[in-house]
């Protein structure tokens, strides 16, 4: 067994909370910065090229990027040999970000209910996601997301006769709804298969992937580069003002599921894509 | 169009607006989003007085970052609109002449929109840290314990916006979508 210390994680999780939220990946931002050069359309350009304005003067004067510093959502991947010393481990995860969030100059955006909606004034707790893997290392996650977006995404439970064009269908129908409100150019995470809650989830994951990486099932990443041109055949542009850029990418993940059910689940991100990995 | 426009708000420059235009405020907005809608809107309802004077002025649809030492603001961009639809008619209604926001209206603000003449306007989304700077001074006048969501008083210069929708109800959204 390989012991790792809570507060190993605390300060881990604190760090990356407040690194997401400063910095852009490279793979996003150099999506961000290609498409100014390929936009044609006049708004449509003069807007991304300040969403790199933007990303200049947020690492340059300490300003988060966007001031929905968002929900943490923190992925946990916990290898059988690792033994876990200290606090109890949701208490310590929920401490990294509370501690990530207040020293970072975050917003604090969490409600303690869906109803009485108060404040719960440190941005806990996160939402967090557990899995077994094996060996003896913790891989953490950390990707804080924006509300404008995350509430236009879209749960189908499709019928297996739907096939790929039912998929591109509730994709693009997802992605026009979305509009200007998602603070387009978006990242599309798509989680197709498994059941209600688990596409939900592979569809967040989808979101974590390097937009450089394709996927490696072939069907999968030809489906990936026929919904990104047909995303952005739209035409929704940047902001929503027209142009080319709807979409800096569009990632899947797929799953086994049941021989009566085609779930997909869309979850859209706006260019603040945030994410940051560790291992530990 | 390139515009330049000043607060409060000149009623006859804000009917000039079009769909499309490229406007640079100078002068005093005020920021407000769900929770100080709700109490504004209740207020209103009950026919009491609000916590400033809506008549030709402008509400900015944010809830900032924390701002460091020496900064004026956190970052400070727009927030999604569309949540605020509910209590925007009745503050038209009272006087309200502009918003700044993000993304898409209801029929019933486009319709209080044309019928007051007023106009909505659009920050670019994601964009907090470059809007941040156009914000030379923030003091929060109301509803403090909402947090993030208190009203402040900000005054800003050439904040930059679009024109989304103006006093004739021309809605850009739509026009760049009918022109592909
Ligand atoms: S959708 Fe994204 S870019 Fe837009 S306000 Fe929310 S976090 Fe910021």
């Amino acid at each position: 067994m390989r012991i790792v210390h809570t507060d190993q994680i605390i300060q881990n999780i604190k760090e990356m909370c407040i690194e997401a939220n400063y910095q852009l990946s490279r793979d996003v931002e150099d999506c961000i910065r290609n498409a100014f050069d390929q936009e044609d359309s006049v708004l449509g350009k003069q807007i991304l090229g300040q969403l790199g304005e933007n990303l200049d003067i947020a690492s340059k004067d300490f300003i988060p990027i966007c001031q929905d510093t968002g929900m943490a959502v923190v992925f946990l991947k916990i290898g059988q040999e690792v033994q876990i010393d200290g606090m109890n481990l949701e208490e310590a995860v929920n401490e990294g970000i509370r501690q990530g969030y207040q020293k970072g100059y975050l917003r604090k955006s969490i409600v303690s209910d869906p109803f009485i909606r108060t404040n719960t004034k440190d941005n806990t707790p996160g939402v967090i996601h557990y899995e077994i893997v094996s060996g003896d290392q913790l891989e953490i996650t950390v990707s804080p997301k924006g509300f404008g977006s995350e509430n236009m995404s879209r749960i189908y439970m499709l019928k297996p006769s739907d096939g790929k064009e039912g998929v591109i269908n509730a994709v693009l129908e997802t992605v026009k709804l979305a509009g200007p409100n998602a603070c387009p150019p978006i990242i599309v995470g798509i989680g197709i298969g498994g059941s209600f809650e688990k596409c939900a989830l592979l569809a967040k994951k989808a979101l974590l992937r390097d937009l450089n990486e394709a996927h490696k099932l072939d069907h999968i990443r030809q489906l990936e580069e026929e919904l990104l041109v047909k995303i952005n055949q739209l035409r929704i542009g940047p902001g929503g003002f027209g142009g080319r850029t709807t979409a800096l990418g569009v990632n899947i993940e797929t799953y086994p599921t049941h021989i009566a059910g085609l779930p997909v689940a869309i979850n859209i991100c706006c260019h603040v894509n945030r994410h940051v990995t560790r291992v530990i | 169009m390139e515009k330049f426009i000043h607060t409060p708000l000149n009623p006859e420059e804000i009917s000039e607006l079009r769909a499309g235009d490229y406007v640079y405020i100078t002068g005093i907005i005020y920021t407000a989003r769900d929770a100080a809608h709700q109490r504004m809107f209740d207020t209103m309802m009950d026919g009491g007085q609000l916590p400033f004077d809506i008549k030709n002025n402008m509400i900015y649809y944010l809830g900032p970052t924390p701002e460091r030492e020496g900064q004026v603001i956190g970052s400070a961009g727009p927030t999604t609109s569309s949540r605020m639809d509910k209590y925007t008619p009745l503050l038209l209604d009272h006087g309200l002449k502009g918003m700044i926001g993000k993304g898409k209206r209801n029929d019933q603000v486009i319709e209080a929109i044309k019928k007051n003449k007023a106009v909505y306007f659009v920050a670019i989304g994601g964009a907090g840290a470059l809007l941040s700077k156009k914000i030379k001074s923030s003091e929060v006048i109301a509803y403090d314990d909402l947090g993030t969501e208190a009203i402040r008083k900000l005054y800003v210069e050439e904040f930059p916006v679009i024109v989304v929708i103006d006093s004739q109800g021309n809605n850009l959204y739509e026009i760049v979508l009918q022109s592909c």
